[in-house]
């Protein structure tokens, strides 16, 4: 090891309370054809030793570039236009290229967001990590080696002597990010740079990630910089808060103090609409005196979410609309060779939905969820079972048919950059639909257009626009629209709202169930994400590897759930460690 | 991998004797007397016709021609040229020098195409990279044929630095010239694509990580950007050869040089249908394997090949 | 400057005015509307190179359509007197070996250069590509099948196979070596619009319009192909050069067009004989041929930026 203990406790016994990292006044700008674009507008940050400090924002808020400008990883063109970068007293901005160097991995270790493509394809995991650890000079030859067997292992990969020779691609997104972190860690970094280092992973792995993630560094003693886009999180895993908002800091502080009074407007609306921390909310309001509820900030979700589980409780129940009976899907998957495996997507699964509710679908990747949801769409074929939809079995309808119950079942996908296609304006775009079913004229077609842009809140002149104008949840707006043009019975929501900012998110959901309201819709969303299920679900069945381990309304499922998987699940909801109510 | 190269010898005997019926086919099914066509304007001499005939057992019914010739094939018999050598003598006299040829034109694109790419991708914007995009650019507007003309009548005629022929032996020093005209077009290819993917590469989240590491600008650059760019340029490689083979019959015809190119060029000029149709068939089997061996490189460079399922 | 948070411990609050809240996910109303082809027309039309090569392939094109109004004098009225002549009034090129204005043999043979290269490019460009659409967007036996047929013909590097042919065609027109050429070079197109296609069936847009009701063919005409044609005509673009160096090949080779027909490839070849001589007989036509390649090469480059998806994805 190259930073032996006794000289780091002497250091900070020597500068006791001096900060390890003081950002003052950060700029950072990026150069383009019309001159120099701010992302970063007088950042200003303290983070001490041992200590965790989290960034929160939105995409485009800055909190990545701020801690990529730390490091001098700013991509292409971004450049630090103003302000100091103090790590321990020395300012990083000021540094040569050669001088930056010794400080990335020794000083300062950084785990980036994305397992998928944070590592060469093309090296043994072995190499990535043991190259680390050689850059560093924290150990040569075969002691490098073990190093690396050693730092594997305590990133929690307990067979990693074995796997040092396996390739990226060999590994699960869960076990990549372990390398990574492990990478980050191998040097015994001063201060981490963790930019949502778990994000793209599963809920249950991201808790399991994080909470290893923890006890490493609080071993080491080492400080982390945590940036996140879940308050929740955010909130659960670091004692200091950083709100950014467009590039500026708009509040910081202790975690429990901010959340539990945000003081700027956009904090407050932050935790408003926070889907971890609303469901947790819910739960906790659930429990206590109703005159008690009232700590929350006026006209955030809350109240009108509060009504709606409070009416749910109270809902006669109605006629299943869909019926799903002992539904399996088999996929044959190649091998090498000419064999072939059988994979079971959907395993013998039966539920209903219920004219006027949402029935949510939950799992995490690989649970088949979003199968059910093409089987149901009759975008994929059953293998088994039987799908009924108002009565009628829809398995292998074909002809008018088909077209007919297209027209009462519809989707809304999840990418909203993938679900519109790029070449048609937002207008035809909306008016595809009525003309595939040759339903009215032009001007009736463009009339019935106006008016669903106005359902979903645009205004009409968006139908002249293209995709790529416009913002994710504009798009996720104009694939709804599309959806209700048939004026459909069903929607089928799979992840619709999981790839927008928690804002956007608030909105769309607010949406959604404006329109339930107005319309009579019926939704099956489909989501990995529990704490949304608790805003909007009335009935919840939770997918785990094919097959339906827990179906209840919403309330059962939070209040006392009966499977291990289902409580691990609830568990990994960030927030948990936060008391509300005071 | 074992299973990759299986895989891959697996599906390169169809494509083999697919090529390989294609070119007999589109020779001898074509309306006409194909010995006449073969021949062009130029009858050949009373009795070859029929030494022909019973070669390529025109008698016969057109798929087993097409067998007897595969079989053939594989014990060794190529063809006979225009002038009745069989086509394996000429070969094994020609080929090493074709090789040589190759060999040194290869070593001049991959080495200075992915030096100045890697530059150029390096530095994608400045004055460097542009004078690259620029020269790569015309380098692939002119013909290899113009190429040759205009360097032989430049270092062979005026400067006196090269000779403007090469000897029937093609020693290595005489082949530098008449390789540079052979791998310009190519260069100017390689540059281009190295350029591109090094530039790609530079933006990859995997090379932000290896930064972070604490690694040397040096060895990020080398060890994470070069190399993952390498695999792109390998697989160009492979597809080059044909260009490499057209480029070899007019680069060894106008320097006239005796290797396999010099002979198909001999052969197509003074229209001598038999050699032709005899040697490009080897030469389309030799890019046939050729892309086998690239492929299995490739397989070597990129582990998510090679682990494929 | 003290900073504005120094206590770390401490609550801190921007000054609001500072920091207003915007409304959330407002559509910017004060933009122009623009389809993706707008955009690619935008960033082509600011590139010096894309009216430098527009202009040079519009002027080639009149050139080839109509040769007489660039020169008077008859390519075919040649005296061996002028034999390797030097350029002169009105003969700013010179003369050729058998006494032609090299000037007009150039105007004059831009003709079968772009023919071929045109006829080329539009049959690869509509076989290959209808044939790898159809077998991206369909799959099954009928993707095997036209996978396996096009390894085939990729096994024969085109100007081989045309060399093959060529030499055993008994008629040769600027069409029997367009034809030729696609024949060994449609495999590449199909192979790029198949992997295309693929990718923009796979996409949800196309899933969200086969639950829409829409049918599978409409589809394929409406969403897929549209949306797979970008690398399509870039590539194109760049074929259209590359046919008219391999046509020059085959000419020079003397193979490609008759000398009967009036073509650079045939120009450049005749002029070996009297290159120590007289260059110019040589270099000239090879300018023009490059000039042209050059012009399609750089248009190429200046669309396949223009359409590049990266570029253009998710600003």
């Amino acid at each position: 090891m190259s930073q032996p203990v006794s000289e780091t406790v002497s250091l900070l016994e020597g500068e006791a309370n001096a900060p390890l990292l003081q950002i003052r006044d950060l700029e950072v700008g990026f150069e383009t054809q019309r001159g120099i674009v701010p992302a970063v507008r007088g950042v200003d940050l303290t983070l001490y030793a041992g200590q965790t400090l989290a960034i929160v924002g939105e995409s485009g808020s800055g909190k990545t570039t701020t801690a990529q400008a730390i490091i001098d990883l700013l991509p292409g063109t971004g450049k630090v236009t103003g302000g100091q970068i103090l790590f321990e007293g020395r300012d990083l901005t000021k540094l040569s290229a050669r001088e930056i160097q010794a400080v990335r991995g020794n000083d300062i270790g950084y785990v980036p967001q994305d397992p998928m493509s944070n590592l060469n394809p093309v090296w043994s995991i072995g190499f990535q990590v043991e190259e680390a650890i050689k850059a560093n000079n924290i150990a040569q030859g075969k002691e490098a080696r073990l190093r690396t067997i050693q730092v594997l292992k305590e990133a929690g990969l307990s067979d990693a002597a074995d796997r040092l020779k396996q390739y990226p691609h060999q590994f699960s997104g869960g076990m990549r990010q372990r390398v990574l972190i492990g990478i980050g860690l191998s040097s015994r970094p001063k201060l981490l740079i963790a930019d949502e280092p778990t994000s793209a992973l599963d809920v249950t792995v991201q808790r399991t990630i994080l909470d290893h993630l923890a006890t490493l560094t609080r071993d080491y003693g080492t400080s982390v910089l945590f940036i996140t886009h879940d308050l929740g999180l955010a909130a659960e895993r670091a004692e200091q808060l950083v709100v950014m908002y467009k590039g500026k800091v708009v509040e910081s502080g202790p975690s429990q103090e901010i959340l539990a009074n945000p003081k700027h407007p956009y904090t407050q609306r932050l935790v408003a609409a926070a889907p971890s921390l609303a469901s947790r909310r819910i739960q906790s309001v659930k429990h206590q005196a109703p005159d008690e509820a009232e700590i929350f900030s006026e006209g955030s979700l809350d109240d009108a979410l509060l009504a709606r589980a409070a009416e749910r409780e109270h809902a006669a129940p109605t006629k299943d609309l869909i019926s799903v009976k002992n539904v399996s899907k088999m996929y044959r998957i190649r091998k090498q060779g000419f064999r072939h495996d059988e994979l079971l997507a959907v395993n013998d699964v039966s539920f209903g939905v219920q004219k006027g509710t949402t029935t949510a679908i939950v799992g995490e990747s690989g649970s088949g969820k979003s199968t059910v949801a093409k089987l149901i769409l009759q975008l994929e074929s059953i293998t088994s079972g039987e799908i009924e939809f108002d009565g009628q079995d829809v398995a292998g309808l074909r002809g008018s048919e088909l077209l007919k119950f297209r027209r009462r079942v519809q989707p809304v996908f999840q990418d909203p950059y993938g679900s519109l296609d790029p070449q048609y304006s937002v207008g035809n775009t909306i008016a595809e639909p009525l003309l595939a079913h040759k339903i009215g004229t032009a001007k009736e077609r463009e009339a019935r257009v106006r008016e669903l842009l106005d359902q979903v809140s645009l205004p009409s002149a968006t139908r002249f626009r293209y995709p790529s104008e416009l913002s994710g949840g504009q798009r996720q707006r104009i694939a709804i629209a599309r959806a209700l043009a048939l004026k459909p019975d069903v929607l089928v929501l799979d992840e619709a709202v999981s790839a927008l900012d928690v804002l956007v998110q608030g909105q769309i959901l607010n949406l959604l169930t404006e329109l339930q309201t107005d319309l009579g819709l019926t939704y099956l969303f489909i989501t990995h994400d529990l704490a949304v299920v608790r805003l909007v679900a009335d009935n919840v069945c939770v997918m785990q590897k094919g097959r339906i381990v827990e179906a209840a309304t919403t309330d059962e499922v939070f209040d006392n759930p009966k499977e291990l998987y289902t409580q691990e699940l609830l568990a990994a909801i960030p927030g948990g460690d936060f008391e509300f109510g005071r | 991998m074992l299973w990759y190269t299986g895989k891959r010898i697996l599906q390169m005997i169809p494509v083999f004797f697919g090529a390989t019926f294609l070119i007999y086919f589109m020779v001898f099914s074509l309306p006409g007397d194909p010995i006449a066509a073969l021949y062009g304007d130029r009858p050949p001499a009373p009795g070859v016709i029929e030494i022909i005939r019973a070669e390529y057992n025109l008698d016969k019914p057109f798929i087993v021609q097409y067998f007897l010739y595969i079989a053939g094939l594989f014990q060794g018999d190529f063809g006979t040229t225009y002038s009745g050598r069989p086509v394996a003598d000429v070969m094994a006299q020609a080929f090493p020098i074709t090789f040589r040829l190759a060999m040194l034109a290869l070593a001049f694109e991959a080495f200075a195409g992915i030096l100045v790419g890697l530059i150029a991708g390096l530095r994608k914007g400045k004055l460097f990279d542009a004078t690259a995009l620029v020269v790569s650019l015309l380098l692939i507007s002119v013909p290899t044929f113009v190429v040759g003309f205009v360097l032989q009548l430049i270092f062979g005629v005026q400067l006196g630095w090269a000779r403007t022929t090469v000897s029937s032996a093609a020693p290595w020093g005489e082949l530098i010239l008449p390789a540079l005209v052979l791998a310009s077009v190519s260069f100017a290819y390689i540059v281009r694509l190295t350029r591109a993917s090094v530039a790609d590469n530079l933006n990859a989240d995997f090379v932000r990580t290896a930064t972070a590491k604490g690694l040397s600008r040096r060895r990020v650059v080398t060890v994470h950007v070069l190399r993952n760019s390498l695999v792109p340029v390998v697989t160009y490689l492979g597809v080059d050869l044909g260009s490499l083979m057209v480029g070899a019959i007019v680069t060894e015809g106008i320097f006239n040089i005796n290797g396999v190119g010099g002979v198909v060029y001999r052969a197509v000029t003074l229209g001598e249908g038999p050699t032709v149709v005899s040697f490009i068939a080897v030469m389309v089997i030799i890019f046939v394997v050729a892309n086998l061996l690239v492929d299995l490189l490739y397989a070597a460079l990129d582990p998510r090949i090679r682990y494929a399922k | 400057m003290p900073s504005k948070n120094f206590t770390p411990q401490g609550h801190y609050v921007a000054p609001i005015e500072e920091t207003p809240v915007a409304a959330v996910d407002v559509l910017d109303e004060t933009q122009k509307a623009r389809s993706t082809w707008a955009d690619a027309w935008d960033s082509m039309r600011r590139r010096p190179s894309f009216w430098i090569s527009s202009i040079l392939i519009l002027l080639i094109l009149i050139v080839a359509v109509a040769p007489g109004l660039f020169t008077p004098i008859d390519p075919r009225s040649c005296q061996l007197s002028d034999s390797n002549g030097a350029p002169s009034a009105g003969h700013p090129f010179g003369f050729t070996r058998q006494g032609c204005d090299v000037f007009s043999r150039i105007i004059h043979g831009t003709q079968a250069s772009i023919t071929v290269g045109l006829m080329a490019t539009l049959l690869v460009t509509l076989v290959g590509g209808a044939i790898g659409a159809l077998a991206g967007f369909y799959g099954g036996i009928l993707d095997t099948l036209v996978s396996r047929l096009g390894d085939i013909f990729f096994a024969v590097p085109t100007v081989l196979g045309a060399i093959v042919l060529m030499s055993v065609l008994p008629v040769r027109t600027p069409i029997t070596v367009a034809v030729v050429l696609a024949l060994f070079a449609w495999p590449q197109i199909a192979r790029i619009m198949r992997g295309a296609v693929l990718s923009a069936k796979n996409s949800d847009y196309v899933m969200a319009s086969v639950a829409l009701g829409v049918t599978r063919f409409k589809i394929l005409l409406r969403h897929v192909i549209p949306n797979a044609i970008a690398p399509v005509i870039v590539i194109a673009t760049v074929s259209l050069g590359t046919f008219i160096v391999a046509e020059a090949t085959l000419s020079f080779l003397g193979i490609g067009l008759p000398p009967t027909i009036m073509s650079w490839g045939n120009d450049i070849g005749q002029a070996r004989t009297s290159i120590r001589t007289s260059p110019q007989v040589l270099l000239y036509p090879a300018a023009a041929l490059s000039i042209t390649v050059l012009s399609f090469l750089m248009l190429g480059d200046v669309v396949r930026d223009a359409l590049d998806p990266k570029a253009r994805a998710r600003r």
